[in-house]
C-alpha cells in the first residue's frame, strides 16, 4: 500500500491540468482527495507506531550495488508524513481559492502535488539513494514553484538562487551519504540507526558530519545560507505557507533528527548545531523586526524557528529533543496558518504591508480569528500547543552551567521577538482605523478561510487533548529522534517552576518588543543600511565571479581560430604516439619489402598522385577533390585486401566528404585560394609529416605484435549461432556492441543538430562582421550563385 | 552540372540509389552492408537530387525535416532496446520472431529495427547538413 502511496501525488499531478481545465478552481476539491486519502492511509499506522513498532518495506532497485527502493515508517517519518499530507490537503484547497482564475492554475496544482510527492518520499525513504533523489526533487519542484510567476525577474532570480543554494547542499549531502555508506557498509537508514557507535567511532566521522550538515543547513536556511528563504517569498502564498514554512525547509531538520541517534552525543554535534542554530535564531528574529511586509516578517521568523529547532536538536538533552519535536509540530500548524492569513489579507486588500493596511477586523472576521489563534500558539500562550513546546524547550535548556545559560538567554530573546512579530502579523492588519484599501475588502470564500481556520484550531485542540496527542504523535517521534523510548508528558496546566518563570520572562520581553516595534525597526534598518553587505549580495558577487572566470577560461581555451585547434590537436596526437614509444623503446623494425600485384601498385600510385595534387593545388576546390581521389584509392585497397564492408563505407564517406566540404567552402565564403605565408607552410607541413610519420610507425609496430585471435574466434563462433547473422561486422555493430552504436548514433544526431544551429547563426554573424547591410545586395547573392555554379561544375 | 543529361538522369539515379540503400540496409546482417552504409547511400542520393534541382524540391520530396528523420531513427533504436524489457532480458538483447507471411518465413528482429534506426540517424544528419549548406541566405 505504502508503495502505491508514494506515487499517488505524482499521479494526481499528472491529471491536475486536465481537471482544472474542466472544473476551473473547483478542481481543488477533487485534487485534495489525493493528500486527504494519504493522510487517512498514514493514520492507519498511528496505532502500531505508538506502540513502538517500525514498518519497513521495499524492493531491490539496483541489486548489483545493493541499492533498494525501500521505505521506513516510524514515529519521526509518520509525523512528518501526516504533516505533509494533512497540511497539503488544506494547501491544495487554499490554492484553489487563492489562484482562482489564474491562467496557469492547473500547472500550479501539478507543481504543488509533485512537491508533495517528493517531500513525502523524502521523509519515508529508507535507502540513501532514494532519500537523495527525493531530496533533489524537492529542490527542483521548489524551483518551479518559486519561479511560478516566471515573467517577473525577481521571481526568476529567487528561484535560481534557491536552486543553486539547495542544489549545492544536495551535492554535499550525496557525498555525505556515500561516505557514511563507505564507513558503515550500510545503505539503509533503518540499518544505520541500529548500528550503534559504528559511525561515531570512524576517523571519517567529522568529514561525514560536515557534508551532511552542508545539506541540512542549506535546506533549512541556517545562517549564513539563509538568504534564499526570504527571497523565495516571491512565490505565490500557498507555496510560502507549504514549502517555505511547514514542510520543505524542515527537511534539513528532519535529516538532523533522523541522524541524531547515530551522529548525536558527540562534541562536534553538540557544539556546531547549537551555535549555528542559535545564531540563526537571533539573526532571523532581528531581521524579521526590520520588515513591514507580512510575508517577509513570517519568512524571517521561519528562519528563526528553524534555527531554534537545529539548536534544540543539537543541544543533547532528552527534554530539548522533546521540545524540538513539540515545537516542530506546533510551528507547522501556526506558521502555515499565519502565512495563509497573510495571503488572505493580500488577496482581499491588495497589499500585505502592515504600514498600509489596518482595520480589517469587521471585513474579515474568520481570518482575524484564525490569525489570533495562530498568534497565541506562536507566542506560546496557554492553552495552545505552542505553550507546551515552549515549556518543554525551557525544561530542556535550563541548567546551571554557562553553556546552558547562554542558550537559554538566546531562546528567551528569540521567542520573545517571535512573540512580538506573531502578534504584529495577527493584530496590525486587523486593528485600528480602517484605511481605504486598493480593493473593496470582504471575507474570502470557504476555500481561502478553511486552511487557516483548521490549522489555528489544530493548535488549540491538540493542546487540550495533549495526553492522547502525545501518545500518538509526540512520544513516538521523540523516541525515534532520541533513539530510545521517550515519553512526552507536558500538559496545558501550568506547573510552577523554572520553565514557567522563563515563559513569563519571554512574554514580558515579547510585549515590550511589540510596543517598541517601530523604533526597533528603524534601528535595524539603519544598522543594515550602514552595513551594506549581506549574504544575498555575496551570492550575486560569487555568481558574477564564476561567470567571469568561466568567460576568461573559455576565451583562453576556445579562441575561435580553427588553425589553433587543429595545430594543438595534431601536435598532441603526435606527442601521445611518439613519447610513449620513445620511453618504452618500442620502435618498429624495418618491415620487409611487400610483394604486391601490379594492380595493387597502381592503386597505391593513384593514392600518391592524389596526395601530391593536394599539396600542389593552387585553389581549395582542387585540393578537396584531390583528397577524394586519395580516399577512393584507399577504398579500392580495402576492397582488394578483403574488407568489403570497410571499403563500401569508405567510398560513401569520401564521396560525401567531398560534397560537404565543397558546400561548406562556398557557404562560408572562403577565398578560393589558399593564402599562406611560406613560414606557415613550412610549419604546417612539418606538423603534417610528423602526424603521418607517427601514425605509420604506430601501425607498423602494431602489426609486429602477434594478433590476439580470441575475439575473432568468439565472433566467428557465435555470430551465426547466437545473433543469427553471417556478416560479423554488422552483427557486432547492431547486436554484440549495440549499446556503443546507440551512443554513437546519438552523437551523430546531436552533431547534426549542432551543425544545423551553427549554419543558421552564421549569416547574421558574418554579415555583422563584414558590416554588410542586413539583406545581402543582389550582387553579393549573384556572386554566391556564381561560386555555387563553379562548385557544381567541379563536381 | 545542371546539364540536360544530368537533370534527366538525376531522378532515376536518385530513386535507384534509395532503393539500393534499402537493399544494402536489409542484407546487412548476412552480407556486406548495414544501416550506416545504407544511410550514407541514401544521403548521397538526395545530394545528387539536390545538386540537379536545388534544395526546395528535396525538402518537398522527403516531406519531413531531415533532423526529424534523424530523431525518428534514434527513437527506433531506443525502442529496439526497450522491447527487450518486456521479455525480462537486459537492454538491447536481440529478440527474433519468424512470422510466416504468404508462406514465406520472414526473420524479424530487434537488431534489424536497431539497424533501421541507424539508417535514419545517419541519413537524416548528413542530409540535414548538406541541405543546410546548399541553402543560401534564407534565414
Amino acid at each position: 500500500m505504502t508503495f502505491y502511496a508514494l506515487f499517488v501525488p505524482f499521479i494526481a499531478a499528472l491529471f491536475a491540468p486536465a481537471l482544472t481545465r474542466v472544473f476551473k478552481h473547483n478542481a481543488a476539491w477533487i485534487l485534495a482527495l489525493a493528500p486527504a486519502g494519504l493522510f487517512v492511509h498514514y493514520l492507519g499506522y498511528v496505532e502500531g507506531v505508538s506502540q513502538g513498532e517500525r514498518f519497513t518495506g521495499g524492493y531491490p532497485w539496483i541489486p548489483s550495488f545493493n541499492v533498494n527502493f525501500s521505505w521506513l515508517v516510524d514515529g519521526l517519518s509518520l509525523t512528518f508524513a501526516l504533516l505533509i499530507t494533512g497540511i497539503g490537503t488544506l494547501i491544495v484547497l487554499y490554492s484553489g481559492g487563492y489562484l482562482k482564475g489564474h491562467r496557469h492554475q492547473g500547472r500550479f496544482f501539478s507543481f504543488i502535488l509533485m512537491f508533495m510527492g517528493s517531500m513525502q518520499g523524502l521523509v519515508l525513504s529508507d535507502s540513501f539513494l532514494m532519500l537523495f533523489v527525493f531530496w533533489e526533487l524537492t529542490s527542483i519542484t521548489s524551483f518551479l514553484l518559486i519561479g511560478f510567476n516566471h515573467a517577473a525577474e525577481r521571481s526568476r532570480r529567487a528561484a535560481l538562487q534557491a536552486l543553486v543554494v539547495t542544489g549545492l547542499g544536495g551535492l554535499s549531502l550525496l557525498a555525505g551519504l556515500l561516505l557514511i555508506r563507505n564507513i558503515t557498509g550500510l545503505s539503509e537508514l533503518s540499518l544505520l540507526l541500529s548500528s550503534g557507535d559504528l559511525l561515531r567511532d570512524s576517523p571519517f566521522f567529522i568529514a561525514a558530519f560536515v557534508l551532511v550538515l552542508g545539506g541540512a543547513f542549506t535546506k533549512s536556511a541556517q545562517f549564513p545560507f539563509h538568504f534564499w528563504l526570504p527571497n523565495a517569498m516571491e512565490a505565490p502564498t500557498p507555496v510560502s505557507a507549504y514549502l517555505h514554512s511547514a514542510t520543505m525547509v524542515k527537511a534539513g531538520v528532519y535529516l538532523l533528527m533522523r541522524l541524531n541517534p547515530v551522529m548525536g552525543d558527540t562534541v562536534a554535534w553538540e557544539t556546531v548545531l547549537p551555535v549555528f542554530g542559535g545564531a540563526t535564531l537571533i539573526a532571523g528574529t532581528l531581521l524579521a523586526m526590520r520588515q513591514t511586509d507580512l510575508k517577509l516578517m513570517l519568512a524571517y521568523t521561519t528562519m528563526a524557528s528553524l534555527g531554534l529547532l537545529v539548536m534544540l536538536t543539537g543541544f543533547g538533552t532528552e527534554k530539548a529533543i522533546e521540545g524540538a519535536v513539540l515545537y516542530l509540530i506546533s510551528h507547522s500548524m501556526f506558521k502555515g496558518g499565519l502565512f495563509m492569513v497573510a495571503g488572505n489579507v493580500d488577496h482581499e486588500s491588495g497589499t500585505r504591508d502592515i504600514s498600509k493596511v489596518s482595520g480589517l477586523r469587521r471585513a474579515m472576521p474568520i481570518t482575524f480569528a484564525a490569525a489570533l489563534l495562530a498568534a497565541f500558539s506562536m507566542g506560546g500562550l496557554p492553552p495552545f500547543f505552542g505553550f507546551l513546546a515552549k515549556e518543554e524547550i525551557y525544561a530542556g535548556l535550563a541548567f546551571g552551567d554557562t553553556w546552558s545559560v547562554v542558550f537559554t538567554i538566546v531562546a528567551i530573546v528569540g521567542n520573545g521577538l517571535m512573540f512580538a512579530i506573531g502578534f504584529a502579523v495577527a493584530l496590525k492588519p486587523f486593528l485600528g482605523r480602517k484605511v481605504v484599501a486598493p480593493k473593496d475588502v470582504h471575507e474570502g470564500p470557504v476555500l481561502l478561510v478553511a486552511g487557516p481556520a483548521v490549522l489555528a484550531l489544530g493548535g488549540l485542540v491538540s493542546a487540550l487533548f495533549s495526553g492522547a496527542f502525545h501518545d500518538w504523535f509526540s512520544s513516538p517521534m521523540a523516541s525515534a529522534v532520541t533513539g530510545h523510548a521517550a515519553e512526552v508528558t507536558i500538559t496545558v496546566v501550568p506547573h510552577v517552576g523554572l520553565p514557567l518563570y522563563l515563559s513569563l520572562a519571554t512574554i514580558a520581553l515579547g510585549i515590550a518588543s511589540y510596543v517598541a516595534i517601530a523604533p526597533v525597526r528603524t534601528a535595524m534598518a539603519s544598522l543594515l543600511t550602514g552595513f551594506g553587505w549581506g549574504p544575498d549580495r555575496g551570492f550575486d558577487q560569487v555568481i558574477a565571479g564564476i561567470v567571469r572566470l568561466s568567460g576568461a577560461v573559455t576565451r583562453f581555451i576556445q579562441n575561435g581560430r580553427l588553425e589553433a585547434y587543429i595545430t594543438v590537436t595534431f601536435v598532441l596526437m603526435v606527442l601521445a604516439i611518439l613519447v610513449p614509444m620513445g620511453i618504452a623503446g618500442e620502435w618498429p623494425s624495418m618491415p620487409a619489402f611487400p610483394h604486391l600485384f601490379f594492380y595493387e601498385w597502381a592503386v597505391i600510385l593513384i593514392a600518391a598522385i592524389g596526395l601530391f595534387a593536394v599539396i600542389m593545388a593552387k585553389d581549395r576546390l582542387t585540393a578537396i577533390v584531390s583528397l577524394g581521389v586519395q580516399g577512393f584509392a584507399v577504398a579500392v585497397l580495402f576492397m582488394l585486401m578483403g574488407a568489403p564492408d570497410l571499403s563500401f563505407t569508405q567510398f560513401m564517406v569520401e564521396t560525401l566528404s567531398v560534397v560537404i566540404l565543397a558546400l561548406a567552402m562556398t557557404r562560408l565564403r572562403l577565398s578560393p585560394q589558399d593564402h599562406r605565408a611560406p613560414v606557415q607552410r613550412v610549419f604546417d607541413g612539418a606538423i603534417a609529416l610528423a602526424a603521418g610519420g607517427a601514425f605509420t610507425l604506430l601501425l607498423l609496430r602494431v602489426l609486429e605484435v602477434d594478433l590476439d585471435m580470441s575475439l575473432t574466434e568468439f565472433f566467428n563462433t557465435y555470430s551465426l549461432q547466437v545473433a543469427h547473422g553471417r556478416n560479423i561486422v554488422n552483427v557486432i555493430l547492431v547486436d554484440f556492441r549495440g549499446i556503443d552504436t546507440f551512443g554513437e548514433i546519438a552523437v551523430v544526431m546531436v552533431s547534426g543538430l549542432a551543425i544545423l544551429a551553427l549554419i543558421r547563426v552564421l549569416p547574421k554573424r558574418s554579415r555583422s562582421a563584414l558590416t554588410e547591410p542586413p539583406a545581402p545586395p543582389p550582387e553579393a547573392a549573384r556572386t554566391a550563385e556564381a561560386i555555387h555554379a563553379e562548385v557544381r561544375e567541379a563536381n | 552540372m545542371r546539364t540536360l543529361i544530368f537533370r534527366t538522369v538525376a531522378p532515376y539515379l536518385a530513386s535507384l540509389m534509395i532503393l539500393f540503400s534499402i537493399f544494402v540496409l536489409l542484407r546487412g546482417h548476412n552480407e556486406p552492408g548495414g544501416g550506416f552504409i545504407g544511410g550514407l547511400i541514401a544521403a548521397s542520393a538526395l545530394a545528387i537530387y539536390g545538386i540537379a534541382f536545388g534544395v526546395s524540391p528535396v525538402r518537398r520530396a522527403i516531406r519531413f525535416h531531415p533532423m526529424a528523420l534523424s530523431g525518428f531513427g534514434l527513437f527506433l533504436a531506443a525502442i529496439a532496446g526497450i522491447l527487450s524489457f518486456f521479455s525480462g532480458v537486459p537492454f538491447l538483447t536481440g529478440l527474433w520472431i519468424y512470422p510466416s507471411i504468404f508462406g514465406v518465413d520472414l526473420a524479424l528482429s530487434t537488431p534489424m529495427l536497431f539497424d533501421i534506426g541507424v539508417y535514419f540517424v545517419v541519413f537524416g544528419a548528413i542530409t540535414s547538413t548538406a541541405l543546410a549548406l546548399e541553402e543560401r541566405e534564407r534565414d
